[in-house]
């Protein structure tokens, strides 16, 4: 059985999909979270990538429609990643924990008051 | 199985490290791990006969997503003890990894039973090229065919700085982005981002401009500009401006706005949004494309400078 | 004259992976952080540019030329000065936790 190399990068790609899925559903912190989603991203990505590859025809190296598509993609992954960074960052600075468990024991029992805004924060939990 | 060892090595190590980012204990190596994870799929691309593509893992996939990845490490590090204590039962982790096993097999098994010969758009694309006066065929693809998908792809990184910024706490409303960084304004940090922005705006619109006809564009360039600009944001050498500015709101929507307009003027005289009039093709991507640069640059910046911190004075 | 080029670009490639591979046995082998930076920093400089070397032959135009040794010059450039600042992070954090 003669593997070429698009096949190989395939079957990586497959394996690939696997580990991140893997990843994002047993790793409990979400910054492992969201590396794990790339990985899959990633992993989606370099099938897509397969796909163009065989579809080269004319002296290009691959379909330039599925490679036009993925470039599109990757920026589109990075917003999301960048969003939700943020997101988790400002969730730390705000409740001094990262945790997504909604039964994980509060550390502070009485609700934290913002001295900008003079709002009520939620108490700050620990894990 | 025969595998030549010229794809098989990169391959490997993709997966390895893949692995290795997944499942080692710390989150910092983590993230170390998936910087070199970056740069091994920029190898798989080249070989896959995407430069295209390779240029872009490698500025934003890789690099860009990379350097949000490790700084966020960083600063959650002392969350990760407590973090690690609440991994699910060895139940649910088998459930994940038979399923994932599955999700794994089933692909593996489409990927070796691909058609053959495979589907292409490639005649297509290059048969309808002359007229939009790029010679790069993703550029015609990015610009021309499906240009709707740039357009909305600018729109996504804006809607995501949106994001960004709305997270800002109330009192750093129309502040100041990120931490002010005090570097040893005579270390080499300085140093470096003193000697590199020349150098890496050139490179930068370099590789912009013959997006044209060869590997590369306007997402790849505004990255290396925008990475440039980080530089001496982390050296001290400069602050980010404050998010109420009016000039870099201004310049921030100007891209999609001209964009937006270029396609409007499609509905005038062709009747179709975004489609160009007979002989305007190329002188109207470049009208984009020359808004568009300096808004990606600038918007690549501020969603990794971060939601505001610092009031305004 | 094609063949006095190939030998020349298979004698250069080959020590600039020689380099590589030395610093990449220093990296792992060497006992702390400034004696594997100097592994790394030397050695890969070294090798990437003696890769570049044996490439020149094979280049088409000085254009395309001048970008490989660009490229070279860029990574010596930053190479120095990750260098620099991972031993200065290094240093630091041997000041605060000294060894026993």
């Amino acid at each position: 059985m003669i593997v070429t190399g698009a096949t190989l990068f395939g079957l990586v790609a497959a394996g690939l999909i696997g580990v991140g899925l893997y990843g994002l559903i047993v790793n409990p912190q979400p910054l492992r979270k969201i590396l794990a989603f790339n990985v899959i991203g990633s992993g989606v990505f370099l099938l897509f990538g397969v796909v163009a590859r065989r579809g080269a025809a004319l002296g290009l190296g691959g379909d330039p429609v599925p490679q036009a598509l993925l470039i599109t993609g990757i920026v589109v992954a990075f917003s999301a990643t960048a969003l939700a960074v943020t997101v988790l960052l400002r969730l730390f600075e705000e409740t001094g924990s990262t945790t997504l468990a909604s039964d994980a024991p509060a550390v502070a029992s009485e609700p934290v008051v913002d001295a900008g805004t003079g709002t009520a924060a939620l108490p700050t939990r620990g894990g | 199985m025969i595998v030549d060892a010229f794809y098989a090595a990169p391959a490997l190590l993709i997966l390895a490290l893949g692995v290795y980012t997944t499942f080692v204990r710390d989150t910092f190596p983590a993230t170390v791990g998936f910087l070199a994870y970056g740069l091994l799929l920029t190898v798989a691309w080249v070989q896959l006969h995407g430069v295209d593509v390779a240029l872009t893992e490698a500025a934003i996939g890789g690099g860009l997503t990379g350097l949000l990845l490790v700084r966020a490490s960083a600063k959650l590090r002392a969350t990760e003890a407590g973090a690690r204590a609440q991994r699910p039962s060895l139940a649910l982790r088998l459930a994940a990894a038979v399923l994932c096993g599955c999700v794994t097999l089933a692909l593996a098994i489409t990927v070796l039973t691909l058609p053959d010969p495979a589907p292409s758009l490639a005649v297509e694309a290059l048969a309808h090229i002359a007229p939009t006066g790029v010679g790069n065929p993703i550029t015609a693809v990015l610009m021309a065919y499906r240009a709707m998908d740039t357009l909305l792809e600018s729109i996504v990184l804006l809607l995501a700085l949106v994001g960004v910024w709305s997270l800002a706490p109330d009192r750093a409303w129309g502040g100041r982005p990120g931490p002010r960084y005090n570097a040893d304004p005579d270390g080499i940090l300085a140093f470096i981002a003193r000697v590199l922005p020349p150098i890496g705006i050139i490179v930068g619109v370099y590789i912009f401009w013959v997006g044209a006809d060869a590997p590369g564009g306007k997402f790849q360039g505004a990255t290396i500009v925008a990475a440039m600009w980080l530089l001496t944001l982390m050296a001290g050498l400069s602050d980010v401006p404050p998010i109420s500015r009016r000039w870099m709101r201004v310049l921030l929507v100007a891209g999609p706005a001209v964009f937006i307009a270029v396609g409007i003027v499609g509905v005038i005289t062709t009747g179709t949004f975004l489609a160009y009039p007979d002989g305007w093709a190329k002188p109207l991507i470049l009208v984009i494309e020359f808004a568009l640069m300096p808004s990606l640059a600038l918007t690549l910046g501020l969603v990794l400078a971060g939601a505001p911190e610092r009031p305004a004075p | 004259m094609s063949a006095v080029a190939d030998v020349f670009s298979y004698i250069a490639i080959g020590a600039g992976a020689f380099f590589f591979l030395a610093g990449t046995v220093g990296l792992l082998r060497f006992p702390d952080t400034l004696t594997r930076l100097h592994a790394l920093t030397k050695a890969d400089n070294l090798g990437l540019g003696l890769v570049v070397l044996g490439l020149l032959p094979h280049v088409d135009g000085v254009l395309n030329g001048m970008k490989l040794v660009v490229i070279w010059l860029l990574v010596l450039l930053s190479g120095a000065d990750a260098g620099q600042l991972i031993a200065r992070a290094a240093r630091r954090a041997l000041r605060r936790h000294p060894p026993a």
